[in-house]
């Protein structure tokens, strides 16, 4: 691994995505919006959760599925378009490529997570018991996670639409057993069993854990889950990345 | 340098069950531009690709610079053009090659210097999107030559380019393999056959001639290198087509 190439890459995507102005917007001004939406329905009403036990597990959600979306379609444009085959004709490693990516779509997340956390315990009152710094950790993490899924599974799509379909197939199911729905502990065992090892779990568990208690023991063992799931991610990635092929 | 810069033996490619290359011998010497000739669809670009090292073959070697294609230490020092320019669209052309040449390792004043080579200082500062056709295949060509390669692998790098842009080109081709460089170029226009120092026919994954385009012609007869393909296609089919009749 060269630090070289890897800041290379990373400098170069986020010149490209400085480029893409509106995107940026989005990535920005979209998971706010989206929680000030969720506060807003609970205003007056007294009924479900609230906003203050459904809040810290959107903050953990939004990062994760909007950069699974972006790397997923951005790495595969790489791939097709012939730049791929070209940096790995290069003195390029595997890992200084996918490290690069995750490099610049982290620091994006972390640019993102700043102002959704800002959003929810600034402006919407949301209650935070642990640390807000923990809190925003913990969000960065979930967009590197989305990254770093995004970067392998944009192995298996030929084209735009088969990447966007890796969605419902990978990220859907993660959200609907994640805890947010139903406590975990209360599904039926096979799918309590199936949660256990879903990487989104342990981010929602540990964004809960920073939200509701001052001990911030559980909310790390989580977050090590979580970075455990990145490295797999990273790791299964570069196996993808082929400098020969058929 | 002695020996030839590329020796390819017994070269067989299969991609699916179709046989694309079937038994190459030949090599591209030091100090010469060497012209792959053949139609469209004959296995130029499947060759070139086995040259550089990102093509799995079926039997066969191929030796670059006394090394096997695709070492780790031929990735500075080989400098390959694909047929669609291998560029980032949504960046600009000095971009481009900064980018380039970071992850080459190539001083910052080749970007300069390779901008000139390729007649794109006027463009620089444009995004690589609004460029013409033949001006992004020349951004490719010019990331090809940023570490100044002692192998150039081009496919088809004048198509679609005006005359007197190309004749500029081919000059370079011929100012870089005087300074010692192994230069091989691939076309489908035969005209193109005169401006090479050596050249390679091939039809149908096969190799019909190696040698200077004077004596082929004196060999076959022929006025052009169109005419000594279509000879030397006549002599190679003649005898197969006349067992084959009952």
């Amino acid at each position: 691994m060269r630090a070289r190439t890897t800041l290379a890459v990373a400098l170069r995507v986020l010149t490209q995505l400085r480029r893409d102005r509106r995107t940026l917007a989005m990535l920005v001004v979209l998971p706010c919006v989206m929680l000030v939406l969720l506060w807003w329905m609970f205003q007056g009403t007294g009924l479900g959760p609230g906003f203050d036990s459904l809040g810290p597990p959107l903050l953990a959600l939004i990062p994760f599925i909007v950069m699974f979306l972006v790397t997923s379609v951005t790495t595969l444009r790489e791939r097709t378009s012939g730049t791929l085959e070209r940096l790995l004709a290069m003195p390029m490693g595997k890992a200084d490529f996918l490290l690069g990516y995750a490099l610049a779509f982290g620091l994006m997340a972390a640019v993102q997570s700043v102002f959704a956390v800002a959003v929810c315990v600034g402006l919407l009152g949301m209650g935070v018991a642990g640390s807000v710094w923990t809190l925003l950790v913990v969000a960065v993490l979930d967009a590197v996670l989305g990254t770093a899924l995004g970067l392998f599974v944009s192995a298996f799509a030929q084209t735009e639409f088969q990447a966007v379909q890796f969605m419902p197939a990978l990220v859907i199911p993660q959200i609907l057993l994640c805890g947010l729905f139903i406590a975990r502990h209360a599904m039926p065992g096979v799918l309590h069993a199936v949660s256990d090892v879903l990487p989104l779990s342990y981010g929602v568990d540990a964004m809960q854990q920073v939200a509701g208690s001052t001990a911030s023991g559980q909310a790390w063992a989580d977050v090590g889950v979580v970075v455990a799931w990145i490295a797999v991610c990273l790791g299964l990635g570069a196996a993808t990345l082929r400098r020969r092929s058929a | 340098m002695v020996g030839n810069a590329v020796e390819v033996a017994g070269l067989v490619v299969d991609r699916g069950d179709r046989r694309v290359l079937h038994g190459l011998e030949f090599a591209v010497p030091h100090g010469e531009v060497t012209g792959l000739l053949g139609p469209s669809g004959c296995g130029k670009t499947t060759l070139m690709r086995s040259i550089v090292g990102v093509q799995r073959l079926t039997a066969g070697t191929v030796t670059v610079l006394g090394l096997p294609a695709g070492s780790r230490a031929l990735r500075d020092r080989l400098g390959y053009v694909t047929q669609a320019p291998s560029v980032y669209d949504d960046l600009t052309v000095t971009e481009n090659l900064v980018f380039f040449a970071r992850v080459l390792g190539a001083p910052a004043g080749r970007v300069e210097h390779c901008l000139e080579l390729v007649g794109l200082e006027g463009h620089r500062h444009q995004l690589v999107r609004r460029l013409s056709g033949g001006e992004r295949s020349r951004v490719s060509l010019a990331v090809a030559l940023l570490a100044d390669p002692p192998v150039l692998v081009l496919d088809e790098p004048t198509v679609g380019l005006d005359p007197v842009l190309r004749r500029e080109l081919w000059r370079t081709f011929h100012e870089l393999a005087g300074s010692g460089a192994a230069v091989l170029v691939s076309s489908h226009v035969m005209d193109e056959a005169s401006r090479c120092d050596r050249l390679l026919l091939m039809r149908d994954g096969r190799l019909i001639a190696d040698d200077t385009p004077a004596r082929l012609l004196q060999r076959t007869g022929a006025i052009d290198v169109e005419g000594a393909f279509l000879a030397l296609v006549a002599e190679d089919v003649g005898p197969a087509q006349a067992g084959a009749r009952p």
